[in-house]
């Protein structure tokens, strides 16, 4: 199973990942700032931010590329696992925060909040965050595909309450009385396990992580899409009622890849919350889950590592542009989205590998025509 | 009318359905025992693909029953649950996975589990394999098995959807105007495709062609307006000035 889902394509992708994970801590830590090859600290923040974008970008393209499920909402389960790792670390701010309140994050106190809400109860412990991170948002889309995939929403009327199903959460988490730090969101992190967050070697380790849960990230995707449960979602996307006819009840279908896919975009935001230090409403914006469906797109929908080019493309060039002139942004994304939707309707990637086929076939073509044997596109089967 | 008896394989009994009050399907009753093969003809719009629809569970009927296998009122059940009591359907326009090759194509449809996490952990095995290569040489696609399905011409498209049709193992098919598109050769072809799974299986075929429906030879059901017109041989039922007038004379 295992050897199917690694395909030589897949194995590039993991080696390289797995390189990375290891390679750039050693830079940034070991290697002296004097030395060409150092990797500064803000270029690990920065790469780690990326990579739980790219994390995030898979599990959209499982359900869009793979089952043509196009979730505009799922920068909601990314937040969700977002909150859940940070109220684990307010909580393990402790006694550390402004008023100094052992048990109450300090936005309680400045509520004057007398109790822990009883939904803060158990982030204390790290093993319980973690499970929340990817509970919470796989709940969500459990019971959020439940009803939508059960009475058919399909296409354009499922992107669309994926829209406000996140912009329902924006404005309930914007509430001061919800619980989870109003418009502030939650911040002011200490520390992780007892880790500094500010430590560069904290840094190092959590890119190392991010980079880790990509691979794994992508190995749980290749699994399911190669596997024969693979074909039937790919089934579901060219032709749904023939898939029904046939006899699968394609909402079981969908409720899995969508709640599998909650599922990662939740671990992606626990391990963006301790890089970039805050968490606040502004990640359910539906723009936000908008723009991830513009990485995928440019980097190649259905080919999973398409995604993670398009996040890390698009990212650097927000990075880069919103460093330089910021109003210009959101015209830039408009016009590299209408760009490769042009011109790369497979997008960066998908562009590439037909480019890549036709050299290869072009030059296969050549060595046929020279070649006596006539069995050689056989052969090369 | 006719009654259900022992080896009745479907039954409509009564069936009626409107679209914002237009009557589709009228008062449609029909019987096709175990075993049987029927053509049904009759002008476009008269009902034939909804009837299809309302058998297989796509549209609810507003009043009626459709008796399976004796027992079962499928009517009550959902598309997925009546394809796997055995009921198989070949649509209009000819839908097959395009971008799965001609051999997986009927690989899911073979008849077996649709678990979702039996599938995520499914494995080929070698029944399944001789299934398969004995399907692809009855619709003649063995030498094409591994291209994309997205490649074959319109004719292979419809074979292997009878294909997909066959591979569920189902106790009913119900095919849509098999021949549309095809060349006169193809149309020959399918028809005796279709004879030879006849037999095993019970089959209604919709048709517009009738030197297809000639080839099939047998009982023919003329539908007109949502309901039976006539039933019979073609001989008989052409020579019934009422089809004439509706149907075969226009
Ligand atoms: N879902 C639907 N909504 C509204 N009208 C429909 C629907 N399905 C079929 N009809 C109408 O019912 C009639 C019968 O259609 P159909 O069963 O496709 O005819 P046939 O297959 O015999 O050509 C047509 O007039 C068609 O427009
Ligand atoms: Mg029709």
């Amino acid at each position: 199973m295992i050897l199917r889902a690694l395909d030589l394509k897949s194995q590039i992708f993991l080696a390289i990942t797995l390189i990375v994970a290891a390679l750039v801590p050693v830079l940034n830590l070991y290697v002296p700032e004097s030395s060409a090859f150092h990797v500064s600290s803000f270029a690990v923040a920065l790469f780690g931010k990326y990579l739980t974008y790219a994390l995030l970008a898979i599990s959209v393209d499982l359900i869009w590329g793979f089952c043509g499920i196009l979730s505009l909402g799922h920068g909601a389960f990314f937040a969700l696992g977002g909150y859940a790792m940070g109220m684990h670390l307010m909580r393990e701010i402790g006694d550390r925060g402004v008023y100094a309140n052992p048990l109450l994050p300090d936005f309680m106190v400045f509520l004057n909040w007398k109790e822990l809400p009883w939904f803060w109860h158990g982030f204390d412990m790290f093993w319980f965050a973690c499970l929340m991170v990817v509970l919470v948002p796989g709940a969500l889309a459990f019971v959020f595909g439940w009803f939508a995939f059960r009475s058919r929403v399909t296409g354009v009327y499922f992107s669309i309450i994926t829209q406000a199903m996140t912009y329902a959460l924006l404005l309930a988490f914007f509430r001061n009385d919800m619980g989870f730090g109003g418009n502030n969101g939650l911040t002011d992190f200490k520390d992780v396990l007892g880790y500094d967050l500010q430590s560069d070697t904290t840094r190092a380790g959590l890119f190392a992580l991010s980079a880790l849960a990509l691979a794994g990230g992508f190995l749980i995707c290749r699994l399911v899409v190669t596997s024969r449960l693979g074909k039937v979602l790919v089934s579901i996307r060219d032709a749904e009622s023939r898939t029904r006819f046939l006899g699968y009840r394609v909402e079981g279908y969908k409720l899995f890849v969508f709640t599998l896919s909650a599922m990662l975009a939740g671990v992606a935001g626990a391990l963006y919350v301790p890089q970039v230090g805050i968490i606040n409403p502004g990640e359910f914006s539906p723009a936000n889950s908008i723009e991830i469906v513009i990485w995928v797109a440019v980097g190649g929908r259905g080919l999973l590592v398409g995604a993670v080019v398009g996040a890390i493309i698009v990212n650097a060039a927000k990075t880069l542009l919103t460093g330089w002139v910021p109003e210009i942004w959101l015209f830039a994304l408009g016009a590299i989205f209408i760009f490769v939707t042009l011109f790369l309707p497979k997008g960066v990637l998908g562009g590439l590998s037909a480019f890549v086929d036709l050299i290869g076939a072009k030059t296969k073509s050549k060595s046929e025509a020279k070649g006596p044997s006539s069995t050689a596109p056989q052969l090369a089967e | 009318m006719t009654v259900s008896t022992a080896d009745t394989m479907l039954y409509l009994n009564g069936v009626s359905v409107a679209f914002d009050g237009f009557k589709a399907i009228n008062e449609l009753s029909l019987v096709l025992e175990e075993g049987e093969m029927r053509a049904v003809v009759g002008p476009n719009g008269a009902g034939k693909t909804t009837m299809m629809d309302i058998i297989t569970g796509k549209t609810r009927p507003d009043k009626g029953e459709v008796i399976f296998a004796g027992n079962v009122d499928l009517t009550k059940h959902d598309e997925a649950g009546i394809a796997r009591m055995g009921v198989g359907r070949k649509f209009q326009k000819p839908t097959v996975f395009e971008t799965h090759t001609v051999e997986d194509n009927l690989l899911l449809s073979l008849k077996g589990s649709r678990g979702v996490f039996d599938l995520l952990f499914a494995r080929r095995t070698k029944a399944e394999q001789a299934r398969i290569d004995e399907l692809l040489d009855l619709i003649r696609l063995g030498d094409r098995r591994s291209e994309k399905a997205a490649a074959l011409s319109h004719g292979q498209k419809q074979w292997l959807e009878i294909g997909m049709l066959l591979a569920q193992d189902p106790k009913v098919l119900l095919v849509d105007e098999p021949a549309a598109g095809m060349t006169d050769a193809e149309t020959m072809q399918t028809a005796e495709l279709l004879r030879q799974v006849a037999g095993e299986h019970t089959v209604m075929v919709v048709e517009h062609d009738m030197d297809f429906v000639r080839a099939l030879g047998v009982k023919v059901t003329v539908l007109h307006e949502g309901s039976v017109l006539a039933e019979g041989s073609l001989d008989h039922v052409s020579s019934n000035p009422k089809v004439i007038d509706v149907y075969l004379g226009r």
